[in-house]
């Protein structure tokens, strides 16, 4: 039994590791789409901002400056797509895919020339990386049965970014919810004309948007290069961007509703690793083709109608052309 | 805002607007020339013209959203640069636009305070706002719940949610664009009482409208417009709708629909509970049983929206038959027998689509591809493999010619006629075929008051050769004037039917709004 207990830690404790990422790429997304801006972009800035960390935490030796890097690299990409879309009106998707397009390829081709090790960077070690935070009183509590596992094993022991993911989804909650950003946001979003007509400007808080996306996204970015492993590998966003876009529809553009569904898919790939070649009661070897799938297959049932209803924003997509 | 002026004290202060040889092109387009207009304070004026005259250019010129090519704005006597509506709110000008500009998922405070929050915190804001709400709604009689979801509102407290908003705002002159065409006759009457409060309480108010009736029943003053330009002002009370008519075409025009007694024959359109629900499941038509006999028209009144459309869609074959039946020319069609809008062309139904850009037409096609959509399939348009391109022409040019529409020519983009000729092509593509039985909707929205006369004149002609004809409009006066027979449409039901020549506005308009339902959820005491 205690096997179990230990088994379903790790793994929640894995989920958490997994889910960070999503996390923030789903609050990225969040704030951009909520302005009405869609953001398929969100694995090609995660992808630069990794990049940019891991480069510049391997120059500096330090992985804030690092951080700083990836932020700025993903908000530079933030304001490309802002730029096609928001000023030139281009088609949002296919602004989205050329990012991440642009960052698969720039990210390796940067990588080869600058560093010659077949497009990954140096092996951060030091202060280039962020390391697991001991809390205070975790090895004390250790020995508690039950809370103190729970603390010290999952919620302790996570780099500083994980617990920074954690802490985005209430400021999100709060900015888009609680000020008066937040409001204009949502109602860009909704009907652009209207916020048009009431005399605030549709360009620049759309520009406002993408930009919080882009930094949310240059921290999921630093995270995967500098948190999570030690040095940027070619392509090691592999798809989360996506799958925190799925969880973002998932959750109906909510910030809570988005965290728990980036939850359920860490979850799902922690499980996935955990049940490789593991051979279960009754159904035998789970393929872990299904278990990657699953995520796209829950968000796809979830848009056909079946669990409740996702509403999109009213204007999502469409670029702000005044009349005529 | 709140002291009231006399004819006395306006004569020293400037007028609330005046604009100077405004100018605006939108390419060829010479949208407004040489505009001058002056609107006294504390007055309503009416500004008066056929689609495409320039008076929503204008218009929008004043709010800001676009810049004049030339020419001045003076507000209340002082120059003032308008080059954004943030400029045009700062002077004190308000808008409530023809769509309006709220956001449906917002409460209404919400939509009320949206760009001018008191604080960057929502809380606080909410909290000066609610307050300023509840005085305006005192001082102007315009009760809202404030908390309530403004999707969920009636369309005439939607609108009341605009004039709030820009009241919230400080707007001492209020523009109201096309403020009545989503109203019921009821609610046109509360807006009305709503303007003049307004006007006593010294906000001067501009009116955009092309209903006669409307500039007749609320002005003091009216400004023509016709192809860009200010044609005349005139004060209200000596003027006539006659009058003003003939300034807005350039012509005399005549108001009524000329036309003989019906003589009903067979029933050649039946339906039988004639049931629709959308893909949420909510019922859009409700038990509709209705006969339409050769030589008569008949017209379905009703606010947009209580399932005329749905009933177009179904009487034409657009939406397959859900629950009850149609007869159409003695053919039986039901869930069973199911027919598609091809089918029902065969059995000679013709169909002008109340929204011609979505279903009437493609506007990037020329019009001659136009004139044959629905019948692109008939042998005389087609050779042995393609299309039979002389023909088509050919059929394109008989039609322009028949029906005058201009300019006739046959490879001109649908989108650059304007409206009237539009609506003249699809008119002309559906009854040449003479069917037995036509559906027409909206006969002539966004079309000048020139085309409507001959469009009416059209119809009436079939009728008179003995076919049946279904109007739907949302135009009071045309269904009185063009049809025979009256039936009111309210939430997907048929709640009522006359004679038209026992119809009056005040009849009909009692059905609209289901009289017995009460939209008015509070007419007092909107603060809480």
């Amino acid at each position: 039994m205690s096997d179990f207990i230990l088994i379903l830690l790790s793994t929640l404790d894995s989920t958490i590791r997994v889910s960070t990422p999503l996390i923030l790429c789903a609050m990225a997304g969040l704030f951009s789409e909520r302005s009405g801006i869609v953001d398929i972009g969100l694995e090609g800035k995660m992808l630069g901002g990794a990049f940019a960390a891991a480069a510049i935490a391997s120059i500096t030796g330090s992985a804030w400056i690092g951080l700083s890097a990836a932020i700025g690299v993903s908000v530079c990409m933030a304001l490309l797509h802002g730029f096609a879309c928001i000023t030139h009106k281009g088609n949002q998707v296919v602004s989205g895919l050329a990012i991440n397009i642009l960052a698969s390829g720039l990210t390796v081709t940067l990588g080869i020339a600058w560093f010659h090790q077949g497009g990954q960077t140096p092996l951060l070690s030091g202060d280039a990386r962020f390391y697991s935070i001991d809390l205070p009183g975790a090895l004390a509590l250790a020995d508690v049965p039950v809370i103190g596992a729970i603390y010290s094993q999952l919620i302790s022991g996570h780099n500083a970014l994980v617990y920074l993911a954690f802490i985005t989804v209430p400021i999100t909650w709060w900015i888009v919810y609680q000020t008066r950003f937040g409001l204009r946001l949502r109602a860009v979003g909704e009907n652009p004309q209207a916020v048009d007509t009431a005399g605030i400007s549709v360009f620049w808080l759309r520009y406002r948007a993408v930009i919080c996306a882009g930094i949310l996204c240059g921290i999921a970015g630093a995270y995967l290069s500098t948190g999570q492993n030690a040095s940027f590998v070619r392509e090691m966003s592999a798809g989360k961007g996506y799958i925190a876009l799925a969880a973002l529809i998932f959750g109906k553009w909510r910030p809570k509703a988005a965290l728990l569904a980036c939850l359920l898919f860490g979850f799902l790939e922690a499980l996935t690793v955990r049940l490789e070649g593991v051979d279960l009661p009754l159904l035998g070897q789970v393929p872990t083709q299904l278990m990657q799938a699953l995520p796209y297959i829950l968000t796809v049932v979830l848009l056909a109608g079946f669990i409740g209803k996702a509403v999109a924003p009213k204007a999502i997509g469409v670029p702000y052309i005044k009349e005529r | 805002m709140s002291s009231s002026h006399n004819a006395e004290q306006q004569g020293d202060m400037p007028p609330a607007i005046d604009l100077r040889k405004i100018n605006k092109s939108f390419g060829p387009v010479h949208a407004n020339k040489d505009v001058d207009l002056v609107v006294a304070r504390g007055s309503i004026h009416g500004i008066i013209g056929e689609n495409g005259a320039g008076k929503s250019t204008l218009m929008s010129i004043l709010y800001g959203f676009y810049e004049a090519d030339s020419g001045e704005i003076l507000i209340n006597g002082k120059l003032a640069a308008i080059t954004s509506s943030k400029d045009a709110i700062y002077a004190g000008i308000g808008m409530v636009h023809q769509h309006f500009m709220l956001i449906d998922t917002f409460t209404v405070l919400e939509n009320v305070m949206l760009g001018a929050e008191q604080s960057s915190s929502l809380k606080e804001s909410k909290i000066s706002a609610r307050a300023e709400l509840a005085r305006l709604s005192v001082e102007f009689g315009l009760a809202v719940d404030p908390d309530a979801i403004t999707g969920d509102l009636a369309v005439g407290l939607q609108q009341r949610v605009e004039i709030l908003k820009a009241l919230y705002r400080g707007a001492e002159i209020l523009i109201l664009d096309e403020p009545t065409g989503v109203l019921t006759p009821q609610e046109v009457n509360q807006l009305f009482d709503i303007l003049n409060a307004l006007r006593e309480r010294g906000v001067s108010v501009m009116l955009i409208t092309h209903k006669l009736q409307e500039i007749m029943a609320i002005t003091d003053e009216v400004t023509v417009m016709r192809g860009g330009t200010m044609v005349a002002t005139r004060e209200t009370a000596k003027t006539t709708k006659a009058e003003l008519a003939e300034l807005m075409v350039g012509r005399k025009v005549l108001l009524e629909v000329d036309k003989s007694v019906a003589q009903p024959k067979e029933v050649l359109l039946e339906t039988s509970n004639l049931t629709i629900k959308d893909d949420a499941g909510v019922t859009r038509l409700d038990a509709v049983s209705l006969k339409v006999h050769a030589g008569e028209i008949l017209g379905i009144a009703g606010v947009s929206g209580n399932g005329q459309t749905e009933l177009l869609d179904v009487l034409s074959g657009i939406l397959p038959v859900q629950e009850g039946f149609i007869v159409l020319n003695g053919t039986t069609i039901d869930k069973k027998n199911v027919l598609n809008a091809k089918d029902f062309r065969h059995l000679s139904l013709g169909h002008v689509a109340e929204d011609r850009h979505k279903q009437g037409m493609v506007t990037d096609f020329s019009a001659r591809e136009c004139a044959i959509m629905g019948f692109q399939d008939e042998p005389e348009f087609n050779g042995p493999i393609l299309m039979d391109n002389k023909a088509v022409t050919e059929h394109c040019v008989k039609l322009m010619d028949e029906f005058d529409v201009r300019p006739a020519n046959p490879h001109l983009k649908a989108a650059n006629f304007s409206g009237g000729n539009q609506q003249k092509l699809c008119l002309a593509r559906e009854i040449e075929r003479q069917p037995k039985v036509l559906l027409v909707g909206q006969p002539t929205r966004g079309v000048d008051i020139g085309a409507i006369e001959f469009i009416h004149q059209q119809i009436v002609q079939l009728r008179d050769a003995g076919h049946a004809v279904l109007v739907v409009s949302v135009e009071l006066e045309e269904v009185m004037s063009l049809c025979d027979r009256i039936i009111v449409m309210f939430e997907g039901r048929i709640v009522g039917e006359m004679a038209a020549s026992d119809a009056d506005a005040q009849k009909l308009g009692l059905l609209m709004g289901n009289a017995g339902s009460n939209d008015q959820t509070s007419t007092q005491g909107a603060s809480s």
